[in-house]
Order: structure tokens, then sequence, then C-alpha cells
């Protein structure tokens, strides 16, 4: 096995063992999504031009939940980062012939990991309450991609932001400039078709509403695959682009010690 | 041959020049200090050979490897133990030294020997199991040195291995320090503030100032280098009249490099017998009541006063605003 995937895999084991022994970390990556999908739901339920075209608000609502949950998990991913520059156990690493590409995987994949449960209990959520995926055991798994990949793209940009910046308050500030404008360019939570044209045209871009797409071709359509593996493979390029970016800001911080 | 080569290396942050020019080198197997005030530049010298950043100019290469060109060959022969800790809190102790052994590649029985091993030498193989959270200043420290030994490195980095801790504890890791550098045959290189810990354990002692290596040799030579000896005099009754009593001693033909301390006015002088007459009666004569007279080979202290033109602790003060790099 590669040595980057070795590491990687360590890495990532470290990470997982240490959130196992935060029970109200545990917690709360269970509730949160929830409450999210229980409270939306509940205040937009009344309106049903939202939902274009499927057959519950909350059906149209759980896959654009998932996104939103986990692209907002990737955005906070950063933070991890900070704590272990703060503890210098980054530069542990980095005086050791640790691979850098890997410190930042390992970051992704705790991102996409984390993403992926909190899908599945979004999703087991959704059914209590009356959703189908149409999309059946192929929904279910593009579902799930789509909700690590998204996890993925923006856990690498804050992973960036977090070597760039180093600075827990910078980290915070960014995660809330980037989180919510993004959730408010996509279909999230309204239909494509209600927004104004200018959003729409913006929404094109937005790996977020990429991943919407994916999630909500395969709940709610129940097929469309050959787009939906389309916004997979962007999602993909573009988990690419900010992993390598974040490897590429190692630079710039060992500039700065 | 040399286990470390330092050659005219130069770096500079925003608004400090932090090196100007360093150049020693450390024979395999040495114990090597670098001794200086904060902000002197010992950490961006260790930075800078531990390939955690990178030099503006100059040289230098670790175990006949270049830090700059050959960074990872570096850092596979090199145990690095920063100022800061760098323990994952919410790992236990035999957690972080397995991850990093296997960031060095090892795995397996051997592994979990060698960390058993290294648990037992630092004493800590008691706490090996639980969450480093827990651990004591003196523990993480004790840690943080077994993390850096996992893979057998030759050369290792010791930043200021005893800021922080209490006496005790000091002077715990110092034969901690000593008995491995014998047990893993290791070339240590040091720095430190302290300049009883230069002292005790490093074989040679290379004095920072500024970014520049002002002196280098053991500290019996440094201290042979001054010649004559240190005169103390304690008095009595000052007033906050210490700073004239050191201008009366001063006046005097045998007496050099006065300094002020307390209670205590301190020279140098060619000879102590002859000295301390002239001394006594001289302060006598301008009414400074003396409590007490010793006289001492030079310390390392004098050494640092002769070739700095400083005192140790006045640079240390003028140095407070750390340079950049998240308060280090």
């Amino acid at each position: 096995m590669p040595q980057v995937l070795r590491h990687t895999g360590w890495m990532v084991v470290r990470q997982a063992r240490n959130l196992m022994r935060e029970p109200i970390w545990i917690a709360m990556m269970v509730i949160q999504p929830m409450i999210w999908l229980l409270l939306y739901g509940q205040l937009f339920s009344k309106v049903p031009s939202l939902r274009s075209g499927a057959g519950t608000y909350i059906e149209f609502l759980t896959p654009g939940i998932v996104c939103m949950n986990a692209f907002f998990g990737g955005t906070w991913s950063g933070m991890a980062m900070i704590n272990d520059l703060d503890r210098h156990v980054v530069d542990r690493f980095l005086a050791a012939p640790a691979s850098r590409l890997a410190i930042v995987l390992s970051q992704v994949a705790r991102a996409g990991i984390t993403a992926v449960i909190q899908a599945l209990i979004l999703l087991l959520v959704g059914l209590a309450l009356g959703v189908r995926v149409h999309g059946g055991v192929l929904g279910w798994l593009v579902v799930c991609t789509a909700s690590a990949l998204l996890a993925m793209v923006f856990s690498g940009f804050s992973n960036g932001v977090a070597l760039l910046l180093r600075r827990e308050a910078s980290m915070i500030a960014t995660a809330n400039f980037v989180g919510l404008p993004l959730m408010f360019l996509s279909s999230i939570l309204l239909g494509a078709a209600l927004m104004p044209g200018w959003i729409r045209q913006i929404s094109r871009f937005n790996p977020v509403n990429w991943g919407v797409n994916a999630a909500r071709n395969a709940v709610v359509t129940g097929g469309d695959w050959g787009p939906t593996g389309v916004f997979l493979l962007l999602l993909l390029a573009a988990t690419a682009a900010t992993c390598a970016f974040a490897t590429w800001t190692f630079r710039a911080y060992q500039r700065s010690i | 041959m040399d286990a470390i080569v330092a050659e005219d290396l130069a770096k500079r942050y925003k608004t400090v020049q932090a090196l100007d020019g360093v150049s020693f080198s450390v024979r395999d197997g040495e114990v090597f200090a670098l001794l200086g005030p904060n902000g002197a530049g010992k950490s961006t010298t260790v930075r800078v050979l531990t390939t955690l950043t990178q030099p503006d100019s100059g040289h230098a290469s670790v175990a006949g490897e270049d830090v700059v060109r050959h960074p990872n060959r570096v850092r596979r022969t090199i145990g690095y133990v920063a100022q800061d800790s760098g323990v994952d809190w919410e790992a236990t102790g035999r957690e972080n030294m397995l991850l990093q052994g296997r960031i060095h590649g090892m795995a397996g029985a051997p592994l979990r020997q060698r960390v058993d091993e290294l648990l037992e030498l630092v004493g800590l193989d008691d706490a090996a199991d639980r969450v480093a959270r827990g651990y004591s200043g003196g523990m993480k420290r004790r840690l943080d040195i077994a993390i850096g030994l996992v893979h057998k490195p030759k050369v290792l980095f010791l930043d200021e291995p005893t800021t922080g801790l209490d006496p005790e504890a000091r002077a715990a890791m110092w034969v901690e320090v000593e008995r491995l550098a014998e047990q893993e045959n290791l070339t240590i290189l040091l720095t430190t503030h302290y300049l009883e810990e230069a002292d005790r354990l490093a074989e040679r002692v290379a004095i920072v100032s500024r970014g520049k290596i002002v002196v280098e040799g053991t500290p019996e030579d440094l201290k042979a280098g001054l010649h004559g000896e240190s005169v103390t005099v304690e008095l009595e009754e000052t007033d906050g009249r210490v700073p004239e009593a050191a201008a009366v001693v001063q006046e005097l033909a045998t007496a050099s490099e006065v300094s002020v301390e307390g209670h205590h006015v301190r020279a140098r002088v060619p000879n102590g017998a002859q000295a301390i007459p002239a001394i006594l009666s001289a302060l006598d004569g301008h009414g400074f009541p003396v409590a007490s007279v010793t006289t001492a080979r030079p310390s390392l202290d004098d050494v640092y006063l002769h070739y700095t033109g400083r005192e140790f602790a006045v640079e240390d003060e003028e140095n407070k605003p750390q340079p950049p790099g998240r308060g280090r």
C-alpha cells in the first residue's frame, strides 16, 4: 500500500479514536441533523409550492438537509487542524517523514465518514416521517456518496484556510462567511423553479447544489442517473482541487514558522 | 564525522532578523548546547535543522544529508522535541508513540517492544494507557522525548527541554537526558536559556545572541578563556545605593566587567586574593558596609557577559516581544 494511504489510515484511526472519547461530540453529531430536518420540515410544511414535484415537503427536504449537514460539517472541519496546530501535533508530524497529503486527507476522510453516518441517520428519520427513497439501493448509495463528497470538498477548503490563517477566530469567520450564502444559493430549501433567475444561474456553479441535485434525483426522482453521475464526478474533481490546495498551504505555513 | 553542520544560516521574519549568519558543527555522539536568551535565534536554528522551515540563505546538513535538498532523508534520522509539547492530548501515551512509530514506517512486534522499552526508560510505563490530557508538565515532556526516540534516531533535537518545569522535574530531566545520551548512543543538540543546564549537560556550548553565535567551546575552555576570577561583594545596608557602590569598584584599576544583582556587586579581577583588600578599603572609604565577599572561578554567566557585553537576564527582558509564528 502506498505510504500516503497508510499514513492517512493511521491518522484517521487516531481521529476516530479521539472523537469516540468525546460523548458530547457523538451526541451532537447524531442529534444536530435531526433538529435541522424536523425544524425546517415543520417551518415550511404549509407552503406546497416549495416542494416542486415531490410528494411531500419532507421528502423534498430530506436530501437537501443531508447535503446541508454534510457541507456545514466540511466547512467546520478545519477547526480540528487548528487544534492540532495549536497543540504542535502538526509540527511533530512535519518534522517526521509524514506525508503532507495524508495529514490533509485524514481530516477530509473524517469529515466524509461523519457525513455518511449523519446521512444514514437522516434517511432513517426521514423514513419514519414517510419519506421514500425512490432510487432504491442505488438511491441510498448516491445519497451517501453525494454527502461524503460534499463534506470532503469543503473539508479540503476548510483545512487549507486553517493552515493559512491558523487562528480559531479567523476560521469561524470564514466558515460563517462561506456557509450561509452557499446554502441560500442552492436548492436545499426550495426548488430551482422558485429561485430568482440570477440565483438559479449562480447555483449551477455551486458545489452544494451539485450534491443536492444528485441526492434529490436519488430520493425524489429515483432516476436521471446520467446527470446524477455527472454531479458526483464534478464533486470528485472539486474534492481533488481543494485537497491539493490544502496540501499546498503547508508551504505557506512552513515559511511562516 | 560531524553529525550536524550549519553554515552561515540566515532567516528573516517580516521585521525580525532571526538568524544572521549562524555557523557551527556538532560531532558525532556529542551533546552540544545552543545557549542564549529568548529570541536569540535558537529555536529558529532548530526549526531549520529539523526541516520544519527553510533558511533564506546558508546551508545545513544533518547526518550527512542536506536539510533543504533531502528533507525526508533528514527526517528519518532525527528526533525532534519541540519547545512546545507536540503531545496529542486526547490520545494515551502509548497511542501517541505507536502513531509516531508508524509514521516512521515501523510496525508489529518490533514497534510494540520499542514503545514498551521507551515507556519504561522515561518512567511512564504506569501511565502509558492513560489519556495524555491528565499528564503533568513533566510527564508530557518525558512523553515528548519518548515520542522523539521511537524510531531510534541518530540525532536528537531538544528545544528548551526543561522550560516550564519546576526545579525538581528539571533536575530529573537532566538525569534523563544524560542517561539517554549514553544508552541510545545519540548526538544531541540542546537549546536552553539556563546557563546551569548547558554547563551540566553539554560537552560543547555555543552562545547565541541576536541571530549570531558569539563564542563556542567546551564550558571549561570558555571559562578558562576568561582570565582571573570573579569577586562578589554583598552589601549590608544599601538604600538603593548599590549602583554607586558598583561605580566605586569600577574605579579600581584591577576590576572589570562590574555588574549589579540585588545587594551584590560582581567584578572580574586577575587575582582575587590581591584584589579583595583594595575593593574592601575602597568601599569602606565611601561608607558602604560589606556583609560578605566571595571569589569564584568564572561561570558561564561571566562568559556570557564577557562575550555579549550584556547581562543574561537583562537581554532576556529586552527580548520579551516574541518573534512571529504563533507566539513562539
